[in-house]
Order: structure tokens, then sequence, then C-alpha cells
């Protein structure tokens, strides 16, 4: 990518100058920032943690107080080792009762986000919460806080309990025993300034069909009347259109929303004994070393393989366009990333966003199919 | 930083909502570690039909004759959402837009504006209407737009009108600073470890 060698020389050079430890491109534990930091037990329950990188939010599923910044701001902390920050109010968002089968915490991020709006979570923290988050995973919590962005809250946060405790134990950079962290959760009877209550039985597998994560919609549904005519006309769809059936050219499953290990086999259990269509270039880009590891050890990497999908090195890869790899010219593509902006995975590109499972089956279908 | 001023200019209209930071300046046009050298990459998406040629997009706002000296912008709802990238504000900087008026911003954005002597104005949808397009004068002082009052947070007022540095501010509580690490430290050994460095 054009600039990438004098950013990559010159953080070499910073790091080594301030004594900062640097996860370097041929690190053992090299991956996207939001993978590797649970991975290795740096973020850590009640701890405040702040990077240049809008995604930081995701690891708040750990029960830290984590946050993206610009690069002032993360001058000023380095400086200070403080940040200057106006308290922003509360809200929570409770998911009461249980997902159905084949539906995501992907696909509950995107609900939220499709009811409330991109900019919905303004000038708060949100607190994710109720019986269905209870429920999921460590790794499908990083999933959901990691967009909390995309809502445009301050961050995301989900009260660490006994998953988050079993999840640190032993990692690298984790303390040695775990301090007692249980008393890191919301009182009883807190206020929150605002509270937001979604039933988890009705969530369904959730496809963007805009340019905002918010243009999003059940897999089963339409594209709305009234639907933005920038976005349509950007996205090649008509008010009205269903989205199941409609033809992809790639199918991308990665990023800090869904590269973890999990993610990887719930995708490659549906792909697992089929093909691709033969008109689909399908990805997969583990989100670590470590994921990538990992998934070698069951065989996934084989799985993919054999199902016609490549299985590229670690990293962000294809989730944003800087010049250098794209897809091919004017490509629809089904994405398990963040954000499906105008030109985001490449000038023209139309980017469909959706869980691993929607982008797993979709790449067999060769069309947008619910798993 | 250069202290903002009363600023008179006229409004450019760039009337959409979630204009994110990849549109202001996608990641490609990003070629350098510094704060300069990004104007001519500012809306390259929009601003240009080919951006690799530069050759303009006599429908942008900003390639009209009459607003191609503008140094406020006005937009929808969600302005600057997307990537943390600074480099959205240099670039708006550079070029010399000096203040966005806006139905709401996205955090990261609004901060990086601060930090960055360009003020980021909220009002509703309706002022906004107004303004577009014609002249407005902004009063930060007084926080005021051609009249109309605008609310902002104490210390980014601050922070823009006497064009400190963000960090000059906080070095004067150093010691403030270092006594509570010190204490941090007891009761939260394990955020200090040194197994951790």
């Amino acid at each position: 990518m054009p600039g990438g060698d004098a950013f990559i020389t010159e953080t070499r050079a910073a790091c080594m100058a301030a004594g900062i430890t640097l996860f370097d491109v041929n690190d053992f534990d090299q991956g996207i920032t939001h993978v590797i930091s649970p991975e290795l037990g740096i973020v850590l329950p009640g701890c405040t943690l702040i990077a240049p990188d809008s995604h930081t939010c995701t690891q708040g599923a750990l029960g830290a107080l984590a946050w993206g910044i610009g690069s002032s701001e993360a001058e000023h902390a380095m400086a200070t080792g403080t940040l200057r920050v106006a308290k922003p109010k509360t809200m929570r968002v409770v998911y009461d009762g249980h997902l159905r089968a084949g539906v995501t915490a992907k696909d509950m991020i995107l609900r939220l986000i499709a009811d409330h709006k991109s900019g919905g979570g303004q000038g708060h923290i949100v607190e994710f919460a109720g019986d269905a988050v209870r429920a999921l995973d460590m790794e499908a919590r990083m999933t959901l806080c990691n967009m909390a962005t995309e809502f445009s809250a301050m961050s995301g946060i989900i009260a660490p309990d006994d998953k988050s405790f079993e999840y640190l134990r032993g990692r690298r950079f984790a303390p040695d025993p775990l301090p007692d962290w249980a008393d890191l959760a919301t009182d009883d009877g807190a206020f929150f300034d605002r509270q937001i209550r979604i039933d988890a039985n009705s969530i369904e597998p959730m496809v963007s069909w805009g340019t905002s994560p918010e243009q999003s919609i059940a897999i089963s549904g339409t594209v709305p009347r009234n639907a933005d005519a920038n976005a349509l006309a950007y996205m090649g769809l008509a008010a009205g259109q269903r989205l199941a059936n409609l033809p992809v050219d790639v199918a991308f499953i990665g990023s800090c929303t869904n590269s973890r290990l999990s993610d990887l086999r719930r995708a490659a259990a549906l792909v697992e004994g089929k093909y691709k269509a033969a008109n689909v270039l399908a990805l997969v880009v583990p989100g670590s070393s470590a994921v990538k590891r990992a998934a070698e050890a069951e065989g996934l990497d084989r799985i993919f393989t054999d199902a016609g999908f490549e299985w590229r090195e670690s990293g962000c890869s294809l989730c944003f366009y800087s010049g250098g790899e794209s897809f091919p010219q004017g490509s629809r593509v089904i994405s398990s990333t963040n954000r499906n902006f105008e030109g985001r995975q490449g000038p023209g590109i139309r980017t469909h966003i959706a869980s691993p499972e929607i982008v797993a089956a979709s790449a067999i279908a060769g069309r947008i199919t619910a798993p | 930083m250069t202290p903002f001023a009363i600023l008179t200019s006229i409004v450019a209209p760039l009337p959409r909502d979630n204009v994110d930071t990849d549109s202001i300046i996608p990641s490609r046009e990003m070629r350098s570690t510094g704060k300069t050298g990004l104007a001519d990459g500012l809306f390259a998406p929009w601003r240009y039909t080919d951006a690799t040629a530069r050759t303009e997009n006599p429908d942008f706002v900003l390639n009209q004759p009459e607003y191609r000296g503008a140094q406020i912008l006005a937009s929808g709802a969600n302005f600057g959402c997307g990537s943390s990238r600074e480099h959205a504000v240099w670039a708006l900087a550079e070029y010399g837009i000096r203040c966005i008026v806006a139905e709401s911003f996205a955090p990261i954005f609004y901060n990086n504006c601060v930090r960055n002597g360009l003020a980021p104005l909220v009002l509703p949808r309706s002022v906004i209407g107004t303004l577009a397009g014609g002249t407005a004068t902004v009063d930060l002082a007084r926080q005021t737009v051609n009249g109309y009052h605008f609310s902002m947070d104490a210390d980014a007022k601050m922070m823009l009108l006497e064009g400190v540095d963000a960090i000059d501010l906080t070095l004067k509580y150093r010691h403030a600073i270092t006594d509570w690490q010190t204490k941090d430290r007891a009761t939260r050994p394990w955020i200090y470890l040194e197994k951790r460095t």
C-alpha cells in the first residue's frame, strides 16, 4: 500500500526509541490489535484502555473501559498517562430472552443499529446486558462490543463474569492468580440515562443493504420503500428489492469483528464437504497468528481450501482498501466486517455486512443466503 | 494551534447524513505519517471523477466557484463517523475548513477537531438549512452562529478559543497524576505488572 513502508519503518524506530513492545509483522503473537490484546490478556476487567483505532471498543467485552481515540489524544495519553474526557452519559441495552438458532452476536448489534440508527449511541457508554448477552461466549461478546463505534457510542462494555475470568486465566500478560473482579458489575437499581430493551428471540439474521451499518435489514426482508437514493445508487439496488438470492462476486470472512477461532469454526461447519459457487472469490483471513495456528491444528484451513476458499495470512486484510490489493472492479461483496461505506473495500465495491455464517452460506450458493 | 476567533465565511452545503472519515479522506490518500500533504485527498471519492488524475467532479460542492474558498461546511447527522483517522481533520484543516456545522458528530472525530483548531458546531437540522449556502458568522466566545445559540463543552471551547495544547494543560496537574498512580499501583498492582512489559 502507498506509504505503508514509511509507516512500518517509522513505527519500528519510534517503538525502539521509546522502549515500547511492538508485535511486528513476523512476531509469533502478530495479529489485529483487538484480537491479540484479549488473546494475550493485555486488556483486563476494570482497566481503562485506549488505542488510536475506532474498534478499540471491542475490548469492552472483557469488562474494561476501552475506547478509540485520534492521534493527538494518543500522544496526550503517552505524554501524561491520562486523557481529558467529558463524562459520557450511560446507556444500557438489554437483550432479553434467547437467540434463535443461526442468530449471532453480529445480528444482535446490527439489529440495534438498524433500529436506533448509526448516531443512536452518541454521547453514551453502552452496557450490553441481559440473558442473551450472558449466554454469549467471550468471542461473541467481542463481536457485540466491536460495533459499538458503528452505533457512535464512546464504547460498549459487558460486566465480567466467570466466563471472562476463565477466558483470561493463564494468558501471557494476565496476572496470576487473577484478582477478584467479581464486583465489577452494575449495582441493582443503578441509574442509566437511557435504556433500550430488545427481545433476543425476535432477532433474525441481518444483512446490510446500503452504505451505512444502520441500513441493515433481516435477511428475509426487503430494502425499505423510503431508502436513501445515494445509497441505492451506489449499491445498485431498488427500493422494495429482496436481498435474499442477490448474486455476490466475493465472500470475505475476517476483520476485528468476526475473525476469531469460534467464527472460523462456525463458518467451516457450513462449508465442510461443499464447494464455493464457480463465480465467487471466497477468502478467509484469521484475526491473528494464534487464531491461524489453532485453526490449522484442527484442520479448518483444509476444510476452507477444499471448499475453494483462499486461506490467508492473519491481519486486517481487505476489510478496507488502502491502495493495494482490492476486489475486481464493481464487485458485490458479502463480508463479515463492520463497515459498508462507499469505497470502504475499494472504489465502487459494494459491501454487504453480515455474520460469518451468512458469508459462508452465500459463498456456497453464489447468492446472499441464510445459513 | 491557531486560536479560534470570530469567523465569517460562505457555508458550503454537504447535505448528507453519516459522512464517514473514509469518504473525507480514503486511506489510499494517506501516503505519509505527517499531518500535511493531505488537502488534495480531501473528499477524493466525491471531489474527483478520476482521483488518480485529479479530474474534478463539477457537481461536488467544493468544486463550485462560490464554495471554493469556503471555511465552513454544513452537513447532516453523525458527521465524521467511522475510522478514527485524524487525517480526516488534518485534510479539512489544510484545505482551509475552520468550522463544521452538523446535526451531530461521531465522538472521535469531534475530539480530533477540537485538538486541531477546527470548530465542530452542533445545531438542529432546521438551522443548518438556513445557514447552508449563505454567509455565516461564528462567534465562539458567545456561542452563536448568525445569532443562533449552540452548546459546547467548556473544555473544548477553551481549547479552541485559546488555541492551547491539551498536553500542556494536563501537565499542570502532573503531581496529582503521579500521586494517583502511586495509590493505584498499591491497589491494582496488576495494571503495572513488570511482567506486562
